[in-house]
């Protein structure tokens, strides 16, 4: 069976699979909508929350930054996991016992502001359609090489698969959806990464083959050889990296605390039905995210390794590009790899790389002899063709990439879609309409976002890849230490958590912005020099925080004291007994 | 109120408290410290094909981070209890 129908058959399959899991399983009431009832499995909710959390980034960008990158990959690879510690020791089982929907729901009741509640329902908001949009991209971009449809056709029957499950299932069908998904993504992850492994140190394990000698050169291992070869040709040695060692703090801070601060990972841990488990889920939560981030890094070297090896061939003094293997002609096409002998647009690094060229010679390097363009963001999908391995993998790989863009999008719709119909309609403007009603604003408002998000998706704005450092400050710099208070001192205030909340997000938002523009020309250029402390755009949601805490402490020293049945609640969500379902008020 | 007596809330926070930071301790030493700052002492030594300072930032923090969880949740549920607040 060729590539193609070998893709739509996965593909088409999977995506029946999604549908049949959202008719059974039909939201009913807000509290299934929002939280799934509140009753879903531990085991199962650890899964659902992996595969909200690993988004199309994840699966299909993470490896190849880490293979451009080596060790200073390590800020995602801690980074992004890291936060789940923080989630399970600090912030979920207190919420859990909170037992109330939404991060805003959280805030406004604690700090007893309506202030609070907006500024919460905002930052919300603003962080998920960031993400979304990249989201919806991701599904375009894996459609359009696979399905070889356009890249708004590949949006469209994404957002019509995501519109079916999330606004029809609310949280309970987006929760059972992603226990499928991740299944689907996992094993797409996994089985390349097996057979490379295989094939190149005869491990079963990437973990294991990703430190192991190569076959083909007894002695040598993997790491020793992507050393030899990065340093050879004039990059950064793999296993050192570039970045100083305070950015490599700072980033992988942020990236923790923000993972930790952002509202679609933190109202799973409201789906299950105790305090107890609400631990246990961010455990299995881990657990599943771990499989994915520790065969990433292995990913990651196979991929780097077999790329150098086959452009400049085993001798290391190029290849021809007359002779070049089809995944270079299939990946040309999308303009993510070209050789600059081919174009006429593109030149070479130097003279030795223009001279290579002249002779049909293909040479990647960090040097002058460099004369290809490889974009990072096609490893993933690249690197079985790379390794020829079967169609079905490929077709295995194109259905996880999809799964997993889909599942964060829904869980971050549905993040949108509780803030307007909840936080902003129930708790703000309407408090009169009955549940069945916020049941319909939210699926209106679930409808209206997947609208707005494929919008983003195939008209994606240049600052999408920028942003995303905005989300992890801004969920850094204002949630995490606003609860983290909330729970751990009881004499936090609202003026404190107030001022905390705006001076962080305030510093955080204009560092980003003087450094990065996003809607305007940077002020001041982005390079090491610049930045303050050495700390980069990227990592300075980590400072923020610390402001963020610094100030609300001062302020709440100077101000009226917390009254005295808000200190009640705090001691009341200290302890799990009694712990209720997540409920309404 | 679920204690049978301040002091015991009192206890049952203290315990939660100290048992959360040495965790954290944990959290902290292998990802900053044996991925970050050390890096460059850790990787003198080998552990199998790897720098040991290498394995930590791209390995070893990940496996200890989800040991982590799951020792949280078993001391917790133990003194959930001790002071009888646990869940029915």
């Amino acid at each position: 069976m060729d590539l193609q129908t070998m893709t739509y058959l996965v593909v088409g399959l999977t995506f029946a699979l999604y549908i049949g899991i959202a008719i059974w399983a039909k939201a009913g009431s807000t509290q299934e909508f929002y939280v799934a009832g509140g009753g879903v499995h531990p085991v199962a909710n650890g899964m659902a929350t992996a595969a909200d959390w690993m988004s199309a980034a994840s699966f299909l960008s993470m490896a190849g930054l880490i293979a451009f990158m080596g060790y200073d990959g390590a800020v995602y690879l801690m980074g992004w996991t890291g936060g789940y510690v923080l989630l399970a020791l600090c912030l979920a089982p207190y919420l859990r016992k909170f037992g109330k929907f939404t991060v805003p729901d959280f805030i406004g009741d604690r700090y007893y502001s309506q202030t609070a509640r907006t500024v919460a329902v905002i930052c919300a908001i603003f962080v998920c359609f960031t993400y979304v949009a990249g989201q919806m991209r991701g599904v375009g971009v894996v459609f359009s090489r696979f399905l070889e449809v356009d890249i708004t056709t590949g949006v469209i029957i994404g957002m019509g698969i995501v519109f079916f499950y999330a606004v029809l299932g609310g949280m309970k069908g987006i929760t059972y959806t992603q226990v499928a998904q991740f299944i689907v993504l996992i094993t797409a992850y996994l089985v390349p990464a097996v057979f490379i492994s295989i094939m190149l140190t005869g491990h079963t394990f990437p973990q294991l083959g990703f430190g192991a000698e190569l076959t083909g050169s007894p002695g040598v291992t993997v790491l020793d050889k992507l050393d030899g070869l990065t340093t050879e040709l004039g990059f950064s040695q793999y296993t050192d990296g570039s970045k100083s060692t305070i950015d490599v703090f700072f980033i992988t801070a942020a990236l923790m605390v923000g993972t930790a601060g952002l509202p679609h990972v933190i109202v799973r841990f409201f789906t299950v039905p105790k305090v107890s488990d609400a631990r246990i889920s961010a455990g299995w939560a881990l657990a599943f995210i771990a499989l994915l981030y520790t065969t990433a890094p292995a990913v990651a070297s196979f991929a780097r390794l077999n790329m150098i090896d086959t452009i400049n061939g085993s001798d290391g003094q190029g290849t021809l590009y007359a002779e070049r293997p089809d995944w270079i002609k299939n990946w040309e096409q999308t303009g993510l790899i070209s050789f600059s002998g081919a174009t006429e647009s593109q030149e070479a690094s130097g003279a030795a790389g223009a001279a290579m060229a002249e002779q049909g010679v293909m040479f990647y390097s960090g040097d002058e002899r460099n004369n290809m363009k490889v974009d990072r963001d096609i490893m993933v999908l690249a690197n079985p063709e790379i390794a020829n391995l079967p169609n079905w993998v490929i077709a295995l790989v194109a259905a996880g990439g999809i799964a997993a863009a889909l599942s964060t999008s829904a869980g971050l719709l549905l993040v949108i879609s509780t803030s307007v119909s909840h936080d902003l309609l129930k708790r703000n403007l309407m408090p009169d309409i009955t549940d069945r009603q916020e049941l319909t604003y939210a699926r209106v408002a679930a409808a209206v976002a997947i609208c707005v998000a494929g919008y983003l998706g195939i008209n994606p704005p240049g600052f999408v890849a920028q942003v995303v450092a905005f989300a992890f400050g801004l969920a850094a710099s204002s949630f995490f230490p606003a609860i983290i208070m909330g729970i751990f001192s009881k004499k936090m205030n609202k003026e404190g958590a107030i001022a905390g909340m705006i001076v962080g997000i305030t510093f955080t938002a204009g560092y980003i912005l003087a450094y990065k523009g996003v809607f305007f020309e940077p002020l001041i250029a982005n390079k090491p020099e610049n930045w303050l402390f050495g700390i980069s755009p990227e990592g300075i949601g980590t400072l923020g925080m610390v402001l963020n805490f610094a100030v609300a402490f001062a302020v709440s020293k100077v101000t009226a004291e917390t009254p005295q049945e808000v200190q009640e609640l705090v001691e009341s969500i200290r302890f799990p007994k009694g712990s209720g379902e997540a409920t309404h008020h | 109120m679920a204690f049978e007596s301040n002091e015991q809330a009192k206890a049952y926070w203290r315990e939660n408290i100290r048992l959360m930071l040495s965790l954290l301790a944990v959290w902290f030493v292998v990802s900053y410290g044996f991925g970050i700052l050390l890096v460059d002492v850790l990787n003198a030594v080998h552990l199998g094909g790897f720098k040991l300072g290498f394995w930590f930032a791209q390995q070893g923090a990940i496996y200890v981070f989800v040991a982590l969880i799951f020792v949280y949740v078993f001391k917790m549920n133990a003194l959930d209890k001790k002071y009888n607040v646990h869940e029915e």
